[in-house]
This record gives structure tokens, sequence and C-alpha cells, in this order.
């Protein structure tokens, strides 16, 4: 276990350190950074005694160790466009991004799940069939159109909920969080489900999936001979193993609820970081696009590894006990 | 026979079991009557495919649908189970009657711990608390032949081997003390050195228990030393049943037959193995009147036209033209 953890962690960090790589020839490969911060009237003399003083004549590997180490510590230096430290104008959006998605990948986990067992036992019923048809919908509409549609009914139409922005927010600590006002939480709503729609049918569907080719397997039929209830065949038996293969899918899609956080913002104006990035990229504001890349890679590397983690405690076949190894 | 004044334990009549698809109606089981008395054991043999497996889950109601009982009737004690609404039969599951499949290694479920199932199948045909089931899991396990047992009941079933396993398998069938164990290929799926371990350890707990055991298989060596009564079924029909000594030694259905004349014999130097030629057709081509006419070397003219049933012959029962006087003229008998 304790050697499985190592493990993970040192691939952790190769992963990391490929994507540090990409996001730091950002500097050097998407224009001239010197051309970007300095004024047209800046002559030839000046520009190189800026870049002299930046570092950028020094060597390749030296400025990316130089890049690494500071973006271990968080800094990535100035934004362009903002002209503020890039780590606070992150740390400013990033819990409006956090709780968009945490409230997203809630409403896809707990639905999504609940809906795919409930098409899976009753296969044959009219009602698992007309969700499984809604669900097809809701895996081959874009995002951006679900979310304009949405704008559309309840915000244009019914005018009940807000079309944009995130409502009134509270400062609680270094976190600014609208879970604590009204207006906060009826300006979450149409955005979590917009995000969260796609999530909630691809883990509608794969529950489902995977329940079905449960419930054919041995050990099912073994539990109903022996007379056990459907409750506990379904619940106890069945569900438990329907997850094994649910939580890696479910985890790789929860990493990809953040990254994909960038077209539901635009969409709502959310004030988050997909929202920075997107802004960001039209005005080339390199350190926030380097940043933001290197934000949402650790958020992926940091679910498989408590995607890895979960495995353990759900599936004892990877539990490797010292002394129990298979006995006759 | 003793107990043919009891009722019998099971008794299967005309059991018909179909399987509509879209190319037409499949009769996996077709018209089989049988029975089994308290305590005996009943081995079914047949090619696969012949509708061995399908018998013993549509008697313990567990036929996967679109697979349904489409005609006769099961009675246990007496009693008609097959029409008893999904949750009464339920409770005949696993209390009543017990079922084995054929692979231990898939079983068990792989998240438990081989003491929680034993536990869980425990309590539902008890009301016995936790602590006391738990005491009684492992001394099922003991009861099975399963060293520690009181290390072993807190394992998984990943760290158990597959005859151990098979031997968990067994014990959770007979937690509830059926009177009817079902064992479906119960060691096919198990090493040969350890296939006997298992039949003998099954047949013994279950007299020990006194329970009856319907023993599918297709292993006539099984059949012959375990078995007390033999079913014989070709194409989902029967083709003969009778005590196990008369079925093996004085063969009398044809097939059945040539089922014991390929079977080896180890000591005895034949040149070559009898053989029977062609295979048994698929569900969907059954032929008209006897299915085995086509392959039968003792084919004469009622056989492709009308269907023979079951005739009793001494002890046995043969569904064979040749047995029925009128149609032979009793020549059969030789």
């Amino acid at each position: 276990m304790f050697a499985f953890l190592v493990r993970r962690l040192l691939q952790s960090i190769v992963v990391m350190l490929v994507v540090g790589l990409v996001a730091f020839s950002l500097f050097n490969f998407v224009g001239d950074p010197i051309h970007n911060m300095v004024g047209q009237e800046a002559t030839t003399e000046q520009r190189e005694e800026l870049r002299e003083q930046l570092g950028l004549n020094d060597p390749f590997p030296l400025q990316f160790a130089r890049f690494v180490a500071n973006a271990a510590q968080g800094e990535f230096g100035i934004s362009y466009r903002m002209a503020r430290p890039v780590d606070v104008v992150i740390a400013e959006r990033l819990p409006a991004t956090l709780e968009l998605a945490f409230v997203s990948a809630f409403f896809a986990l707990f639905l999504g799940v609940s809906a795919g067992v409930y098409a899976a036992l009753n296969r044959y019923g009219w009602t698992s069939r007309l969700v499984m048809t809604i669900s097809l919908i809701g895996v081959s509409l874009p995002t951006f159109l679900i979310g304009i549609l949405l704008i559309w009914i309840f915000a244009v139409q019914l005018q009940w909920l807000p079309s944009f922005g995130r409502g009134d927010v509270v400062q609680v600590g270094a976190w600014r969080t609208g879970f604590l006002t009204e207006s906060g939480l009826r300006a979450l709503i149409l955005p979590a489900i917009t995000l969260g729609l796609f999530q909630l049918t691809l883990i509608m569907r794969l529950v489902r999936a995977e329940m079905l080719e449960v419930l054919r397997t041995d050990y099912i039929k073994f539990a109903r001979a022996r007379g056990l209830s459907n409750r506990a065949i379904n619940f106890g038996h069945a569900l438990k193993n329907t997850l094994v293969p649910v939580i890696t899918i479910t985890g790789l899609q929860l990493g990809s609820i953040i990254a994909f956080a960038i077209i539901t913002e635009t969409v709502f104006q959310w004030p988050g970081v997909g929202l920075l990035f997107i802004i960001a990229i039209q005005f080339v504001d390199i350190p926030v696009m380097a940043a933001y890349l290197m934000l949402i890679a650790l958020f992926f590397v940091v679910i498989n590894l408590i995607v890895d983690l979960l495995y353990y405690a759900v599936d004892p076949r990877l539990r490797v006990e010292a002394g129990s190894a298979r006995a006759h | 026979m003793s107990s043919a004044v009891k009722t019998p334990l099971l008794q299967v009549r005309n059991l018909r079991v179909e399987f509509p698809t879209r190319r037409g109606v499949l009769t996996a089981v077709d018209d089989l009557s049988f029975d089994i008395h308290e305590g005996e054991v009943l081995g079914v043999v047949g090619e696969s495919g012949a509708g061995k497996s399908m018998t013993g889950t549509a008697v313990i109601g567990l036929l996967e649908p679109p697979g349904r009982i489409a005609g006769g009737e099961v009675l246990l004690r007496g009693r008609r189970i097959d029409n008893l609404p999904y949750e009464e039969l339920r409770r005949i599951r696993g209390k009543e009657i017990g079922m084995i499949f054929q692979d231990p290694l898939t079983s068990l479920n792989p998240l438990y711990t081989v003491g929680r199932q034993l536990v869980e199948t425990i309590r539902t045909h008890s009301d016995l608390s936790e602590g006391r089931a738990k005491a009684r899991a492992v001394e099922l396990l003991a009861e099975v032949g399963i060293p520690a047992p009181e290390r072993r009941v807190n394992q998984y079933p990943h760290q158990f081997s597959g005859g151990m396993r098979q031997r968990v398998v067994i014990a959770l069938a007979l937690c509830a003390n059926p009177r009817l164990v079902i064992a479906d290929e119960p060691t096919t799926a198990l090493d040969v050195s350890i296939q006997a371990q298992i039949i003998s350890l099954l047949k013994r707990l279950c007299s020990e228990h006194g329970a009856a055991v319907m023993l599918i298989t297709h292993d006539m060596g099984v059949i012959a030393e375990t078995a007390d009564r033999v079913a014989v079924m070709y194409a989902g029909r029967l083709a003969e049943i009778g005590p196990v000594k008369d079925v093996v030694k004085h063969a009398r259905h044809p097939y059945t037959h040539g089922l014991m004349g390929s079977i080896p014999i180890v000591g005895q130097d034949l040149d070559r193995l009898t053989q029977i030629d062609g295979s048994m057709p698929r569900l969907s081509e059954i032929p008209p009147g006897c299915p085995f006419h086509p392959r039968c070397p003792r084919v004469f003219e009622p056989c492709d036209q009308e269907r023979p049933d079951p005739i009793p012959v001494e002890n046995s029962e043969v569904a064979c033209w040749l047995y029925d006087d009128k149609r032979s003229g009793g020549g059969g008998h030789g």
C-alpha cells in the first residue's frame, strides 16, 4: 500500500513536469513576452536590458527549472492584462469555479447513479426506456446549446432564474461563497445543470450498462438461488460491484467538469477561472494561461490519486495483505 | 422401492421450457417428467444443450427471461411451486431447494468476505442473531473441510483456491438445511484431482443433512459412483430414466447405449471407442418423431413419424419405440 502510494506520487510528479513543460513553452513560443510587456516606443537597448533582467537569455533548462520552482510555490508571475500577481487573481476566482463544479458533480452523481440503477432494474419498463431516450439528448447536445436553451426558457421566458453572474456573495475568510445568499443559490441552478447534464447522462448510461452486466453474473444468480431478498441482491451485491468501474469514469468526469466549466462559465458569465482563462486567451495573457493549465493538470492528478485509493477501499482483491496470499 | 408409497420430494410433470426468439419459439425442455425422492441422488446426464441445466434452473424458478416455463408443473412435497409469486418462491430458494453452480470462481461475490455471505444467507432463512449466525458460518466452513475456519471466515473469495471456493459454495447452498440440492456441473470447472473430493464431500454432506441431490453433469463416471438413479436427456427430452446400475450396465435406449460405449475404461483394452455419428440437433432443428432417430442405429418406421413417450421397462422408463410391444413386436428387448 505504501509502496503503491509512493509510486503513484512519483508518477503524478512526472505528469506535472510534462504539463509544466507545455505551459512553459507557451512563454517562449507564443509571441515574445518582452514585446507584450513594453510599449511600442521602447528602444532595442531597453528591450535587451529587460530581457537580461528577466533572465530570458539564460539557457532553456535553467529557465525551465526556475519556472518549475516558482510554480511549485504557486507563483506564475504577473498577469499581462491585469498587472496583478496571477496566483492572487486565480485564488480570487477559484471558489466560484469550485462551488459550481461541486454542485454539478453532486447533481450528476446523485441523479446519474439513481437513474442508472432504476433503468437497469426496470429495463423493460416504459419509464426507463423514456429516461434512456431523453438521456441521448443530454449526451449529444453541446453544453453551450443546453446553457442557452435553459437561459431562454427559465431566465427569458419564465423569468424565474437569473441568466448570468453569481448573485450576491459572502466572504468567509479567504473564500468568497455564493452558497449563503438566496440570489447566490438561485444563480447557481442553471449553470450547475448545464455543466452537470452531460456527466449526468453519461454516468447514468454507464451505471445502467454496468449494472445490467453485473446482474447477469454467476454470483448474482447464486445470490438469488440462496433466496436473498431483491433489495439485498440489487443494492447489497449488484450496486457495489457496479461501482468499481463507475468510480474510474466518474473520477475522470469530475476532472472534466472543472475543465469544461470554461464553456458554461462563458455562457453564464460566471466569474470563475474558466472565464478568466477564456479572456486570457483573447489577450494572449500567457502567465494566466500557463497557471490555468497547471491548475487543471493538478486537479486531474489529485482526482486520479483519490480514485486509485477508492479502489482499495471498495475492492478487496487489490488489497494485498501480507501472510494471507491464497493458501490451499 | 420403499419410498414409492410416499409423496416424492420433487415431482416434475410434463415440464416444458421455452425461449421465444426472433426466429420462433425454441423449446429447451419438452414434456419432461421425473421424480426425486427424499434423500435420493438423481443424476441428470446428457450432452451440452440437452436441457439439463435448463431443467435445474426451471425447478428453482430462476430461468432468465425471456425463458419461461410454458407447460407442466413442478411440485415440492406435493405442493405446486412453479406458479408461485416471486416472493414466495424466493423463500423456498435456499431454504427448501439449494443450488450449486458450475463455476466456483464466479459464484461468490468478490467484494464480500465468505463469512458475510454465509451470515447473510443464514439470517435470510432464520432469525439467528449476527453473532450466532457467524458462529454457525464457522461451523459450516469446518463441516465442508476448510482448515482454520475461524480465520478463513473473514477472508475474501480471491484468497481461496478453486476447490476451497466450491467448498464454500456448498456450505452456502446447505446453510439453511434445504431438502433438495440442485448441483449443476459442480466439478466441471475444477482440477481433475479435486473433482472426486468435492463430489464425495457433496454426497456425504447431503446424506448427513438428509438432502436429496439433483446432480447435473455430463460425466458418467461421477454418476456411476454417486447417483441412485439416472435420467438421460437428449435434445430437451427424457431418453431414459432408471436405477443407476440398470442404466449404466444395461442401457436400453440406443442413445444411452452409445453414450456408455463412448466412455473409456481404464484397464480395458479397447481398440477404439464407439461413437455416435452426427451431433445433437440444434434447438431450432429438432426433427419430428423421436429426436434421436437420424443418428439411431436401430431406427425403424415409427421413429421419424411419432414421438415415443417413456415406456416402463422393469425398473426404468425408456422413451423408445423398440420397447413398445405393439410397434416392434417385442423384438426390442435384446
